[in-house]
């Protein structure tokens, strides 16, 4: 027998601009035990569903329209907030996406664990702390003794998003939701996090909804998936049917857009190098307030920058450490690392937006890291950025327009005779409509701000182009979209690109070569499929281990 | 909206940011901004035309007359030395509106400038800079006019320079504040990466992005510092009688309020007429500069 059956749920949201059906006419069951994946893209409603039975979804302007969802024979949609308070985080538990902000700041994890047991269970303090620690232990929190008293920021993502499975779980609850809960997290600590849910769920007993965009993650946790777009669930399977034989038109779309496999070798790379980086440092000073966050603006070093580096102490972060890479023309080079690995920063110092440390960066020959603002400025022309968040590398209170004819205009690429033209013919480039050039960033979808943001960086006509995560804000379908997109481009315009990732099957997919970055330095680089097949270096070992794929849950 | 209006649109749109242009279009849709622009051009238009069209002198006395309420003679009454009141809110008119816009437009011109540079540079020049505004702000700024009016005389335009040195130092803090938080952002760094100038950058993607709590403080200072003109000349340091200014005009009348309730209510509501006004032009300014609260 199901635990959970929800029949014919649908939540909508009555605004100004009319109804929004973000459930509709949705059912699905778990039981005992089994692991349900919701799989969607942003928007398709798979998380209002699941706040919808838990009553956490703001009323108004959302309303559950009809449904029942039984849970454990009662329906959870006909009780009253004071009930559903006794049932949520007590039987039915819910891990949240982002561990950095479901922690309250203020309290000690400790404090914030014991609560649902105190609240209830009635536990006394001196019972549940202890019971806290033996889960702090059981999720692998080392010394969960000493961290009881440890307040969230003094954890990394991966070990907040273990104290929060354990807050899950602290209830015993007989229901777990988790939205998104590796997706903020770094490819092995998901590896991690994901065993963990599934042993904890093998122990407990556990039913478990996993909401996610990521199939390939899902394929290897759920037993169940259910696939939803525009609030409708349109296809539901074991996981194994879902990969081998999908039936519905979007399952096969979102499948075929999961990047897999190596990318189709080019074969006009030259020998000759673009960029020369030699033992290029970038550190910061933390200790200070300088640096860290203003880096950039940091005129005062020049050639001391070695001198500055030997009064290195703890205080000291080296993000770029002694790296040395060679880029050549007309190739994608990669650089994969999880998250403070520095291949940001690496990026931000080879186009002088962080002044390194020291090192030198060539190109073309001429060296880039001793030159003053004024004479980089035929540089920058040259070579070109894309970020990774289209909702904040574009000026709110720019339209297209302006977004495009400003690198125009500027660099004297074109009058403004012929600046209309120029901006129309780059909004064809990336797959624009004509018609949208006045419009504003926030009127547009996420990929198509991505590809604003790509005209922009091609607007100068740039040699070099480093795209620092272009597409990891984007959902799948888009992302592969993008990808395309940025293929085409390089081809046409005859890009060299160095292209920053944490995901190893988009770097896979589209880079001619790779690098390895951990800790600042730089580990192992090669051809992509050298380095897929042969890593040398055990961290890159782990780190391809760790990549959830769809091969994998079918073996 | 079809591609080719579209493009014949963008043809006039080159010169410059379209921001500006956008602004003008979605500020005309907003009728209440439209009127209280409408009432403010009405009061400026008033205040140039006064010694035209005021129907006396604004130092003639008729002790005989008195106080006297409103009538075919005097529309808005005499006030105690029987001087006709409409003529003494038009010419006080003159002082508060140019008192309150000059000072206004000092303290934005520098708060915004001085703000957005202390905040763009960040550092040891932020440090400083925020410094000498924190030592300003401590010092007791009576004594600062004061001193003013001491070395170089009393003189109207020197108030509004005072006034404005004062007001700035609020909207330095703002923009500076607002302007940490964008430099951060990715924009930003991508304008840094087009090789743009520092003062393209500072011109085009800051500013114009601090401009909604500008906005609303630049709303709220105006009426300020007409109250704070009236302050001032009350204490015998602005304007001196038989000149008149909103401010004092209201000051006196509270004097009188119970005897002679129209010398406190007419000018009671010309200045409420005019903060109404500004606040309602200012909120349509604010939503007309953001093109995220457009629903066209």
């Amino acid at each position: 027998m199901a635990l959970l059956e929800v029949n014919n749920l649908s939540t909508w949201f009555h605004t100004r601009n009319g109804v929004v059906k973000a459930v509709d006419d949705v059912s699905f069951s778990v039981a005992e035990g089994e692991t349900l994946a919701i799989v969607g893209e942003s928007g398709s409603g798979k998380s209002v569903c699941c706040y919808s039975l838990l009553g956490l979804i703001p009323m108004p302007p959302g309303k559950i329209e009809s449904g029942t969802a039984l849970f454990n024979g009662r329906d959870l949609l006909a009780l009253s907030e004071r009930e559903l308070r006794g049932i949520r985080g007590n039987e039915i538990a819910t891990i949240f996406q982002d561990p950095m902000t479901s922690l309250n700041p203020y309290l000690t994890i400790g404090e914030q664990l014991i609560e649902p047991l105190i609240y209830h269970r009635d536990m006394s303090r001196k019972k549940a702390r202890i019971r806290a620690i033996e889960l702090l232990d059981a999720v692998g929190i080392p010394r969960a003794e000493h961290r009881f008293d440890s307040y969230a920021f003094q954890f990394s993502g991966g070990m907040r998003q273990r104290v929060m499975i354990a807050m899950a779980l602290i209830a015993e609850p007989r229901l777990l939701i988790a939205d998104e809960p590796t997706t903020a997290l770094d490819v092995t600590i998901q590896a991690q996090t994901l065993k963990l849910i599934s042993e904890l769920q093998t122990q407990r007993n556990l039913a478990v909804i996993f909401i996610s965009h990521d199939l390939a993650v899902v394929a290897n946790i759920a037993d169940r998936v259910a696939v939803m777009k525009d609030g409708k669930i349109v296809e539901t399977n074991t996981t194994t049917a879902i990969y081998s034989k999908p039936q519905h038109p979007y399952t096969q779309t979102l499948l075929k857009a999961i990047p897999d496999g190596g990318k189709v070798q080019q074969a006009d790379i030259a020998d000759t190098p673009l960029l020369e980086i030699c033992r290029l440092k970038t550190w910061f000073n933390i200790s200070g307030k300088k640096n860290t966050r203003s880096g950039k603006k940091d005129t005062r070093k020049k050639s001391d920058g070695s001198a500055k580096g030997s009064s290195a102490n703890d205080h000291t972060v080296k993000a770029v450490d002694d790296v040395t890479l060679t880029i050549r023309r007309h190739e994608i080079l990669g650089i994969v690392g999880e998250s403070g690995s520095g291949k940001s920063t690496l990026g931000r110092s080879i186009l002088q937006l962080v002044k390194p440390t020291g090192g030198s960066v060539k190109y073309g020959g001429d060296e880039l890291t001793t030159l003053s603002r004024r004479q980089m400025k035929p540089y920058r022309r040259r070579m070109q950025m894309i970020f990774q968040d289209p909702y904040a590398s574009l000026n709110p209170r720019m339209s297209v327009f302006d977004a495009l004819a400003e690198p125009l205009l500027y660099h004297g690429l074109a009058t403004r005779k012929t600046v209309l033209a120029e901006v129309l013919a780059l909004m064809d480039d990336v797959g624009l409509a004509a018609d949208s050039i006045r419009k504003y960033p926030h009127e547009f979808s996420g990929g198509q701000r991505q590809r604003i943001a790509i005209g922009r960086a091609i607007a100068t006509k740039p040699e070099f182009i480093i795209a620092d995560e272009p597409v990891s804000a984007l959902d799948v379908t888009i992302q592969a979209q993008i990808l395309e997109l940025i293929l085409q481009l390089v081809d046409k315009h005859n890009l060299t690109m160095l292209f920053i990732s944490h995901d190893l099957s988009v770097v896979r997919y589209i880079c001619d070569r790779v690098a390895v970055m951990h800790q600042g330095k730089l580990i192992e680089s090669g051809a992509t499929e050298t380095l897929w097949h042969h890593p040398q270096q055990s961290y890159t070992q782990s780190l391809l281990a760790a990549v959830p794929s769809l091969q994998a849950s079918h073996n | 909206m079809s591609t080719d209006a579209t493009l014949a649109n963008i043809t006039d749109a080159e010169q410059g940011s379209s921001l500006w242009k956008d602004a003008w279009h979605r500020l005309r849709k907003n009728k209440m901004a439209v009127g209280g622009l409408f009432v403010l051009m009405l009061m400026c238009i008033a205040a140039l035309l006064t010694p035209w069209l005021a129907p006396y002198s604004y130092e003639e006395q008729n002790l005989i007359l008195g106080a006297a309420p409103p009538s075919a003679q005097h529309w808005l009454g005499t006030d105690t030395l029987g001087r006709d009141l409409l003529t003494r809110l038009l010419y006080g008119g003159r002082i508060s509106l140019a008192v309150g816009f000059i000072a206004t437009a000092v303290a934005l011109l520098i708060g915004v400038l001085y703000g957005t540079v202390a905040g763009y540079f960040g550092g040891r020049i932020d440090a400083v800079m925020m410094r000498l505004v924190d030592i300003l702000y401590a010092l007791p700024f009576m004594i600062f006019i004061i001193l003013l009016m001491v070395i170089f005389g009393r003189n109207i335009l020197l108030l509004f320079l005072a006034i404005g040195a004062v007001e700035w130092l609020t909207m330095a803090r703002i923009v500076r504040g607002q302007v940490q938080t964008l430099r951060q952002q990715e924009f930003v760094e991508a304008a840094v990466s087009l090789g743009l100038s520092q003062w393209t950058i500072i011109s085009r993607h800051l500013i114009p992005n601090t401009l909604g709590p500008v906005i609303v403080y630049t709303t709220l200072t105006i009426p300020s510092v007409m109250l704070f003109e009236a302050f001032l000349s009350f204490l015998g340091l602005g304007i001196q009688p038989p000149q008149s200014s909103w401010g004092l005009l209201i000051s006196y009348g509270v004097e009188t309020m119970e005897e002679y309730p129209w010398l406190l209510i007419f000018p009671g509501l010309a200045l409420s007429i005019t903060l109404f006004a500004l606040n309602f032009l200012g909120d349509g300014l604010r939503d007309a500069l953001d093109p995220r609260t457009s629903k066209d």
